[in-house]
């Protein structure tokens, strides 16, 4: 919109207020319950109004010029449009006054059709209230002063938070257009959720396959500098010109010498463990409880004595211990933990006289027990869920590791509570092997101070917590797992090579899959995850096409709407899935029947059939709600952004601005917006790197002139104002004792303005005098004064 | 004016442009019917709406005032609407002392998807003010 063009009608030269009031017909919509030639003729009574007219529809082009004919004929220097809403065509004739030469802040609509005739059907009473409208508007609008909308310059570079599909999408596209892109990414390698899928649905194809490549696009990409372990420390700044302090995190490894050969994590001893383990000897443990927090050690010692020596087993461990001393050497060496001693009794006969003593000091690494040849030494990570929660992980399970093989970049990071440096000091064998000496253990947290133009939000989506939702068991049971986690067992390069099988190593016979947990259920989320039956199909495809089984879903409805999706499940009706309409209560392990024994027993009731059922199966699969990152709401306050009821990001309209926010220069996409599947993600990714594209190749950003100005003449420098705007837009002038408005901060909100006890802020296009004057117009004092 | 059947009370609303504004143009597009009885004036935000210019509004010859804002979280500028929530208990205190109704203000958050809840709390508000019959013009308050 041109806005520098003015005809200095703003108040005409013998500062007479003349008011052109159109209104608008739109078909029947308006005219069918309000009686258009009525309103006129009250709008030409009305005061200051120079000309008043009706048309069928204002928007179209005639009916803008008609406007624009008597800006010129009758002198207008103010206009009102009675017609839709002004979130409709507002812009529209905003436009045709500055193209007839008038400042487009000398206009204002009069809301007749949404807020009016389509609202009721008593046509003298819809006149009647359109009439109020118009009057309020005109009112209103003799008092409007000419604004100047502001440019502010952009800068090219651009800032993406989150590395999932949604974020690397929108970098490639807004990088190929030759713009700077700075991705951050909060773990250490991009891709996100689906890198950690085998399959997608509805396609089946290999989630690998068609992302490795574009997070490997990304990582070579000339214009993305990716920030891995990484997050964002603060924003300030406004659309155009955002500064950015980005933490990176104690990665220990150097990303600019690392390349990446994986010698470290090779050599690494020291193994992943959750909470709680257990080391032992020959299955007598030694070291038990957690390991991150410290356990308790206990001493061991067991003795060769008459037992048969025998030789060290290479190709299946026996699980005895054949006192070779490794473990011991390992201890001692390589973590300094000292806590194995292998003694020799010179008394003892020959053969007999070796004994191993474990005496206290272990720390739990587990350094030993990838030591021993013969398997005598065993780590359990004793959470209740071994084979599915232990090593729940896709790359290596060391203490030194990449996420995923296809890590991007593929760069090692440090897990310090499992690393044996970082617990007593010793080993330090990755740094030893490290061909590019890139480790060093006292690497320091950094901070990086950035400058962009736009900040664009892909920050995906948790799922729910399962571990309070006792009813389903997980946590509880070892063989009821939740979507995520069976996304890993089945990965082939998952802790079973890809393998379905039960915590204790062996195939189900029978898999039940639950949707819908803590989706559209008052107790946790009202929303629909959108995803969880498409992906509860695609479990039961692979489950079937892994093993000989009984796959039953439980379901309250199938949400099949996409393309192919619908065809994707008449395929699975026709693989053999059995289909239980009907919401699961609850798993549990008690058998009331001979066939439960042994399994787990899902109860439900069955809405087709009107009856509970009870289903007994080895194994349960829960699709768990997808909900909002942990920590959004943090982040929507650092951008100025919002969070909707469901904690996912506001986008400024649910559907003409789905990747804009409420902040200018700042967008969102993927699942961080709504629960989404990858196509909408992948959509959104590149929707958002054509808004910010197109904000780019524009150059600058036009401010909306509705801001707060400060009158210092009446400002008392009480500072009330000042915390109450959410934008740090006030400060206080402490020499001159006034409040100050940051213009380019400010987004208009009016809250000071409302609190201001002198008076001395007024909001530009929403004054109190104009606010006054409009409430005067619409409760008739102006028709009283103008019969005067 | 005496409090009666056919008493058509006059009611000013002052709608938050982000949620309410847009949740009334919703009730609109979706052709919901309510009553004709109030004005709708946009504001930015709930939080513009200084209590003087309610007072003002009953002062002018409004039987009683609406303020719809976003619902406590949504507000498109974070907290404007608590700063509203705070306010309005407080401008209730002040109508009684002028002696006023405070049941004549009622502020109420609907969201831009609200369409139907829209029309229910305008048709609602307008029987509850129709009930309490028409408000003695007060001068000197604004
Ligand atoms: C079990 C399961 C199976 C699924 N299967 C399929 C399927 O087969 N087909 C399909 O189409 N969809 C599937 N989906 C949906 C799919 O996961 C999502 O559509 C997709 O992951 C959304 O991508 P995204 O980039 O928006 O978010 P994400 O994949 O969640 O990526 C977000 C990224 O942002 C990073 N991040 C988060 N917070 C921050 C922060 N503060 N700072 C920096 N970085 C941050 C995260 O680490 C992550 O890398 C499945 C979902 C689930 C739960
Ligand atoms: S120092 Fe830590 S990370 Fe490196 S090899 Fe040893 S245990 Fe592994
Ligand atoms: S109008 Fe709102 S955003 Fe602007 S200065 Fe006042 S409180 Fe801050
Ligand atoms: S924007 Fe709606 S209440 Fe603040």
């Amino acid at each position: 919109m041109d806005t520098s063009k003015g005809n200095g009608h703003g108040a005409s030269s013998n500062g007479e207020i003349r008011v052109g009031v159109y209104v608008c017909h739109c078909g029947t919509n308006i005219a069918a319950t309000v009686d258009v030639a009525e309103v006129v003729r009250f709008a030409e009574g009305l005061p200051n109004v120079a000309v008043a007219k009706d048309y069928q529809f204002m928007c179209s082009e005639p009916g803008q010029e008609l406007i624009q004919q008597d800006i010129t004929e009758h002198k207008l220097n103010r206009v009102v449009v009675a017609a839709c809403s002004p979130l409709m065509h507002e812009p529209t004739f905003r436009r045709a006054c500055a193209e007839a030469g008038l400042n487009p802040f000398l206009f204002q609509m009069a809301n007749i059709r949404e807020q009016c005739s389509w609202v009721t059907t008593d046509k003298p009473r819809a006149t009647e209230k359109a009439k109020h409208i118009v009057r309020a508007a005109v009112s209103r609008v003799a008092l409007h002063a000419e604004l100047q909308v502001r440019e502010v310059p952009v800068n090219e570079r651009v800032l993406i938070i989150g590395g999932g599909i949604a974020g690397i999408e929108a970098a490639l596209q807004i990088a190929d257009a030759g713009k700077p892109v700075i991705l951050v990414e909060r773990e250490p390698s991009i891709g996100g959720r689906m890198a950690t899928f085998d399959k997608t649905f509805p396609t089946l194809d290999c989630a690998a396959c068609i992302l490795t490549p574009k997070m490997v696009s990304a990582g070579q990409h000339r214009n993305i500098d990716i920030r891995s372990y990484a997050e964002v420390a603060s924003v300030s700044g406004h659309v155009g010109q955002f500064q950015v302090s980005i933490r990176r995190n104690r990665r220990y490894v150097d990303d600019k010498k690392c390349n990446g050969c994986g010698l470290c994590y090779q050599e690494c001893p020291a193994i992943v463990s959750p909470k709680s383990r257990k080391v032992s000897i020959e299955g007598q443990p030694y070291f038990v409880g957690s390991y991150a927090e410290g356990g308790e050690a206990r001493k061991v010692t067991i003795r060769q004595g008459d037992r048969e020596r025998r030789k060290p087993i290479k190709d299946t461990p026996t699980g005895d211990c054949i006192f070779c001393g490794k473990c011991a050497t390992a201890c001692s060496e390589v973590v300094g933990a000292h806590a194995i001693v292998l003694r020799r009794d010179e008394s003892a006969e020959a053969g007999k006289q070796r004994s191993l003593e474990f005496n206290g000091n272990c720390i739990g690494c587990g350094a030993c027990v990838r030591e021993c040849p013969t398997g005598a030494l065993t780590v359990t990570d004793a959470q209740d869920r071994q084979v599915l929660h232990h090593e729940m992980m896709l790359g290596p399970n060391k203490a030194i590791r990449v996420p995923t093989l296809q890590a991007v970049p593929n760069v090692p990071f440090i897990d310090e509570e499992t690393c044996i440096h970082f617990r007593n000091g010793g080993c330090g064998h990755c740094a030893e092997v490290c061909p590019q000496e890139a480790i060093s253990y006292d690497m320091e947290e950094a901070i990086e101070e950035v400058e962009v133009g736009s900040i664009l939000v892909a920050t995906g989506f948790d799922t729910i917590d399962l571990a309070p939702m006792v009813q389903y068991g997980w946590g509880r049971y070892d063989n009821v797992i939740s979507g995520l986690e069976f996304e890993i067992l089945c990965h082939a390069s998952g802790s079973t090579g890809g393998k379905i099988l039960k915590a204790d190593g062996t195939p189900p016979k029978s898999v039940a899959i639950l949707h819908c947990i803590g989706s559209r259920d008052e107790h946790y989320h009202e929303h629909c995850s959108r995803v969880c039956c498409m992906y509860s199909l695609k479990f039961a495809h692979l489950v079937r096409e892994k093993v000989e089984c009984d796959v039953y879903e439980f379901y309250i409805d199938i949400r099949a709407g996409g393309k192919g999706y619908e065809e994707f499940y008449k395929r699975l009706m026709r693989e053999d899935v059995t289909f239980i309409r009907g919401k699961a209560a609850e798993v549990t392990n008690w058998p009331m029947s001979p066939e439960e024994e042994g399994k787990l027993v899902v109860k439900a009731e069955d809405t087709l059939l009107g009856q509970i059922r009870r289903v007994p199966v080895d194994m349960v699969i829960l699709s768990p709600a997808l909900q909002a990152r942990e920590g959004a709401q943090t982040l929507a306050q650092t951008l100025g952004i919002g969070c909707g009821g469901e904690g996912f990001f506001l986008e400024r309209h649910p559907k003409l601005a789905p990747v804009q926010t409420a902040a200018d220069g700042v967008y969102v996409a993927g699942a961080c917006q709504s629960p989404k599947d990858i196509p909408d993600s992948v959509a959104q990714g590149a929707a958002a790197a054509a808004n910010i594209l197109s904000l780019i190749d524009k150059g600058t950003f036009s401010i909306e002139p509705v801001v707060a100005v400060i009158d210092e003449t009446l400002c008392g420098g009480c500072r009330t104002c000042i915390n109450m705007c959410p934008y740090s837009a006030l400060s206080a002038d402490e020499e001159r004792n006034v409040a100050v408005c940051e213009s380019a901060l400010c987004k208009g909100c009016g809250t000071c303005v409302a609190t201001c006890p002198a008076g001395a802020i007024q909001q530009q296009g929403y004054t109190d005098a104009q606010i006054r004057a409009e409430l005067e117009g619409a409760l008739g004092r102006l028709a009283a004064s103008s019969a005067e | 004016m005496s409090a009666s059947a056919d008493f058509e009370p006059t009611i000013i609303g002052f709608l938050c442009r982000w949620c309410s504004y847009t949740g009334a143009d919703l009730a609109g597009t979706s052709r919901v019917k309510y009553p004709p009885n109030m004005i709708p004036l946009k504001v930015m935000c709930s939080g513009r709406v200084d209590p003087s210019l309610v007072l003002k509004a009953l002062a002018d010859g409004a039987d009683g005032v609406l303020i719809l804002g976003c619902h406590p979280g949504d507000c498109h500028y974070h907290e404007g609407n608590h700063k509203t929530m705070r306010r309005v208990p407080m401008l209730k205190s002040v109508l009684q002392q002028y002696g006023i109704d405070p049941a004549r203000v009622r502020l109420e958050w609907v969201s831009a998807s609200e369409g139907d809840r829209f029309a229910e709390v305008v048709h609602d508000f307008t029987e509850e003010i129709r009930a309490l019959g028409p408000q003695k013009r007060v001068e000197s308050v604004a």
